[in-house]
């Protein structure tokens, strides 16, 4: 594990060489049905670093995300191939307990998707389906995880009300809690502020970078922008192929690949 | 960590539980089937469907029964089946979301929850009564069809449905009339649903009993109707008959299982060619 | 010119269908209408046919007589005017068939021309006579009075307890038990088919694979398309002998008969309407129950079955609207008792069932014929409820 205080700034982890993988995927293919969704992927993910997957619509970002929480085993017909590690352990491998993996990587999705329930049910529901039931600690695990997702202040006054009554961007940060309560050791987003605002998305923004002193992060954005303020390590798909790895600052300055500088530059996707 | 165990065990039995309940209730259906196919297919044979019924309906066959029942479902299909489609696609592709579209959707609605003997009810009183036919033919088919219209217009409507709207786009962008883009692009593709759903309101007209106890059932009649206000007997109606009420009922069990045998195949075989229907149309429809 | 009769036929066509939906709505009101016109003239009608009268004599006080305290006065139940809130006197009953005890032929003459005078006196010596003649033989200058009828009211059709539409001199037309007896088999149907659909919905909908459920869609389609007599004969050769042993029973047609095919038979409508509920539920929640490490059953529990709270409602209440009106199956294994049902094991009636059995034989426009139409509106009003309900559950949802 990186201690904390080398990891200020990506800048800063890079230089120490921290070569720690939180996870790691290995020659992974994806198919649905006949369709080939993802070719022999391979990519580290560095622990406590924030991994942007980049890429046009369509190309298997989310396909890829959801190998490490292995949510893809939910749809008919998904054959997979290839290693994914997560704490040098092959999640794919033959006795593993799907719900107690995803009990251990935290997700947050495009659309904030609260439960209907109350702000507080929210952010207790992993602890509970999980099998905690300790009330004191729970109100303690679910006062932690609002802070962290900066939420606290906003909700403290209201955490029996139901999480419908949030804004958008409140909501996403109320999913973010949710993911955080059950403190996994990755953190997968998928686009988690496209359906916000430029104000909440700011916040959410700030929020990953805070995040980061604790958790791994793995990213899907379509935003250039976003992807270079957030991330540290981008990688970037196309058409179900991994066709660029690098340090976010060397691959938006310096792409080595034409496609890749076409994306980047804005010339399709 | 007992308690994820715990949790993964709970879910084993509920998922368990429920295969098995699921289990259960397809067994239902095979043991009723089986059941009346298993007695009612010895008595079955030629004579069986086309002789009269003889000695108080112990002996012989149920030939006026089978013809009184396809005669109701005859006319109430001539009467049902036009009307329903028509109102579909009045509902569907005419109608804004208007009051008036709400308001006849609510009262399709409704007809579909009214229960069979209410109809019964109805059509002595509108159709044999008030109408003077008398207990006849036409009496039964218009109670039955009216039955059947909340169902032909809710798979009619279900069919329109699938129609997508850039087709109509498309129709109406060449110059094409309402009516023109209705005929030539929204019904062809629709036609095998509609279709379907006429089968299996068949299958529905052929069951029900209530509606035709007081409007055109003859309890024993070994003749066949001549014209559409005759009385005629029927499946269904023959079924509760020999069950409930014969002169010599056990005599005339076999009878009874012979007749459950036919309404059962009547069934069976709707559902099959329905599905079949739209299992076949679906196919090419989406190979287009 | 083309184009101008094009246009035409559009108006047109635009007319007939027009004219096409407005049958279906107004089949509606239609239904109201007649049910309402053959069934209404029940209330505020005499319990007794037109040509008999009720005569008592001048003394007496009490002021009418309903349908019931008649029946009660015929069974011998009450004796005594007191009893009706009149004066102490027992009740005399007098019918023309008492003639003989009371009166020789002489007396009453070859051609029975004393017959008034002598009833006349008869009325004026008892003063606790109850008589009940045909018209033609009421005296002309009677002696005593004739008691008029109490009027059937709405409330003493809902509440009362006896249904014998034919019984004579008044017939009781309580409707009590009837909708009980609807009720109980009803309620017992979907105790049956709630938890049985529910689990197969919940099965079909997130737990079978693809496959499986292409098989059972079909059975369940099945299910819902087999006629109700034949449902209701296999219950009569299979299931009520079954229930008469195993319970050790009279008679094996009993309110659990009922239940049971009742509840077979709404299977099919809480499965589908269920199914369809639950299939609501977003994606997106399942999705973050899971991601949270729930399992898939308590994402069903947590998520999926509240967030189709209100379905699986409407579900429950279509399945009841089913049974409530279900009509050849519940006549041919329910017994049709018209009694209060007190057990599953007792023969009860339903009011399809009653009307379906009694309509055959009432005359036309005759009271009892009146009576099963008031119980045709009755039913109608039930089923209305019930639609109504389930589309304002299903309008909350929505907004
Ligand atoms: N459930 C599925 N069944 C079949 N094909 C699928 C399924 N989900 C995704 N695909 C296909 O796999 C490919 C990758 O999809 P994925 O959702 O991973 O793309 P993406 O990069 O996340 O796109 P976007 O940026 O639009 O979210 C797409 O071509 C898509 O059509
Ligand atoms: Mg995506």
């Amino acid at each position: 594990m990186t201690t904390t205080e080398t990891i200020n700034t990506p800048h800063v982890s890079h230089m120490h060489k921290v070569e720690t993988f939180k996870a790691e995927a290995k020659g992974v293919n994806l198919y649905y049905k006949d369709f080939h969704a993802l070719k022999d992927i391979s990519l580290p993910i560095k622990t406590n670093q924030v991994t942007a997957l980049i890429g046009p619509s369509g190309c298997g970002k989310s396909t890829f995300l959801r190998l490490f929480n292995r949510m893809n085993d939910l749809i008919d017909g998904v054959k997979i191939t290839g290693e994914v590690m997560l704490e040098e352990q092959n999640i794919y491998r033959k006795g593993i307990v799907v719900d107690e993996l995803r009990k251990s990587v935290g997700m947050v999705f495009q659309k904030p998707n609260p439960f209907p329930k109350s702000i507080y049910e929210n952010v207790a529901y992993g602890l509970r389906v999980n099998g905690y039931d300790h009330k004191d600690s729970i109100d303690e695990i679910v006062e932690r995880s609002l802070k962290q997702a900066a939420l606290w202040d906003e909700v403290k006054d209201k955490l029996k009300k139901s999480a419908y009554e949030l804004s958008g961007g409140q909501q996403q940060r109320l999913c973010i809690a949710r993911a955080l309560a059950i403190e996994p050791s990755l953190i997968l987003m998928d686009e988690p502020a496209s359906a916000l605002d430029p104000l909440s998305t700011a916040k959410i923004e700030d929020l990953i970078y805070e995040l980061k002193n604790k958790y791994t992060i793995i990213i899907v954005t379509h935003n250039m922008q976003q992807a270079g303020r957030v991330s540290d390590y981008t990688a970037f798909f196309y058409l179900g192929e991994l066709i660029e790895y690098d340090k976010t600052k060397t691959m938006f300055i310096n792409p080595q690949n034409i496609k890749t500088q076409n994306y980047i530059t804005g010339r399709f996707g | 960590m007992m308690s994820f165990i715990h949790k993964r065990i709970k879910q084993k039995i509920a998922f368990s539980f429920f295969g098995l309940v699921s289990l259960i209730v397809v067994g239902i259906l095979f043991v009723i089937l089986g059941f009346i196919i298993f007695r009612g297919i010895s008595v079955i044979n030629w004579g069986f469907l086309t002789q009269m019924p003889e000695e108080g309906m112990t002996k012989g066959g149920i030939f006026p029964a089978i013809v009184g029942t396809l005669c109701l479902i005859g006319g109430s299909m001539i009467f049902a089946f036009p009307i329903g489609v028509l109102s579909a696609i009045y509902l569907n592709e005419y109608l804004k979301e208007t009051w008036l579209k709400k308001f006849m959707r609510s009262m399709t609605n409704n007809l579909a929850g009214i229960p069979s003997i209410v109809f019964g009810l109805f059509g002595m009183a509108l159709f044999v009564n008030k109408l003077k036919f008398g207990d006849s033919i036409l009496a039964g088919s218009l109670t039955l069809g009216l039955l059947a219209l909340p169902v032909i217009i809710r798979t009619t409507e279900e069919a329109l449905k699938s129609v997508p709207d850039h087709l109509r786009i498309g129709s109406y962008a060449l110059g094409a009339t309402k009516l023109q883009t209705i005929r030539r692009v929204v019904l062809p593709i629709a036609a095998p649903n509609i279709i379907t759903g006429l089968i299996l309101s068949i299958s529905r007209v052929s069951g029900e009993t209530a509606p035709i106890l007081f409007t055109v059932a003859a309890y024993f009649l070994p003749k066949l109707p001549h014209s559409m206000f005759d009385q005629a007997m029927a499946l269904p109606y023959h079924l509760y008959v020999l069950t409930t009420s014969g002169t010599n009922m056990e005599a005339s069990r076999p009878m009874a299982y012979g007749t459950a045998f036919v309404l059962i195949m009547i069934v069976l075989i709707a559902n099959l060619l329905a599905n079949a229907f739209r299992r076949y149309f679906g196919k090419r429809n989406k190979m287009n | 010119m083309n184009r101008k009769r094009l246009k035409i036929f559009e108006k047109v066509f635009g007319v007939v269908l027009f004219s096409s939906s407005t049958v279906t709505s107004l089949t509606v009101l239609f239904i109201i209408v007649f049910l309402f016109n053959e069934g209404i003239g029940l209330f505020n009608s005499t319990p007794v046919e037109k040509k008999y009268q009720f005569i008592v004599s001048n003394n007496n006080t009490v002021k009418e007589l309903s349908s019931k305290q008649l029946k009660d006065i015929f069974n011998y139940d009450i004796t005594n005017w007191k009893q009706l809130g009149g004066s102490n006197d027992s009740i005399l009953l007098f019918t023309i068939n008492d003639l003989s005890t009371y009166f020789t032929d002489d007396e009453l003459g070859a051609n029975f021309e004393y017959l008034p005078s002598k009833i006349n006196e008869l009325i004026k010596k008892n003063p606790g006579i109850l008589a009940y003649l045909s018209d033609k033989y009421v005296p002309e200058h009677l002696e005593g009075h004739v008691i008029p009828l109490t009027k059937i009211s709405i409330k003493d059709f809902v509440t009362g307890t006896e249904w014998y539409p034919t019984s004579e001199p008044a017939p009781q037309f309580g409707v009590l038990p009837l909708i009980l007896g609807t009720l109980w088999v009803s309620f017992g149907a979907i105790l049956i088919a709630l938890p049985l659909g529910l689990a197969t919905a919940i099965f079909m909908a997130e737990v079978a694979s693809q496959r499986l459920r292409n098989i059972l869609k079909p059975v369940i389609e099945l299910l819902a398309g087999i006629p109700s007599v034949v449902y209701g004969f296999f219950g009569l050769v299979v299931l009520v002998p079954l229930i008469q042993q195993l319970f050790n029973l009279p008679v094996g047609e009993t309110a659990l008969a009922g239940s049971i095919i009742l509840g077979i038979m709404a299977l099919p409508t809480i499965i589908t309407v269920s199914e369809d509920a639950l299939r609501t539920t977003p994606t997106s929640l399942k999705e973050a129950s899971l991601a949270l490490g729930a399992t898939r059953w308590q994402t069903i529990t947590r998520v999926t079955v509240p967030y189709a709270r209100s379905g699986i409602t409407a579900a429950s209440i279509l399945g009841i609207g089913r049974a409530v009106g279900e009509t050849m199956a519940v006549l041919m294994v329910t017994g049709n008792a018209g009694v209060i049902p007190h057990t599953f094991l007792q023969p009860v009636r339903t009011i399809p069932a009653t009307i379906a059995a009694e309509l055959g034989e009432s005359s036309y426009g005759g009271l009892h014929f009146k009576a099963l139409f008031a119980l045709g509106i009755l039913l109608f009003l039930i089923t209305l409820i019930i639609n109504t309900s389930v589309e304002l559950i299903k309008s909350r949802k929505r907004s």
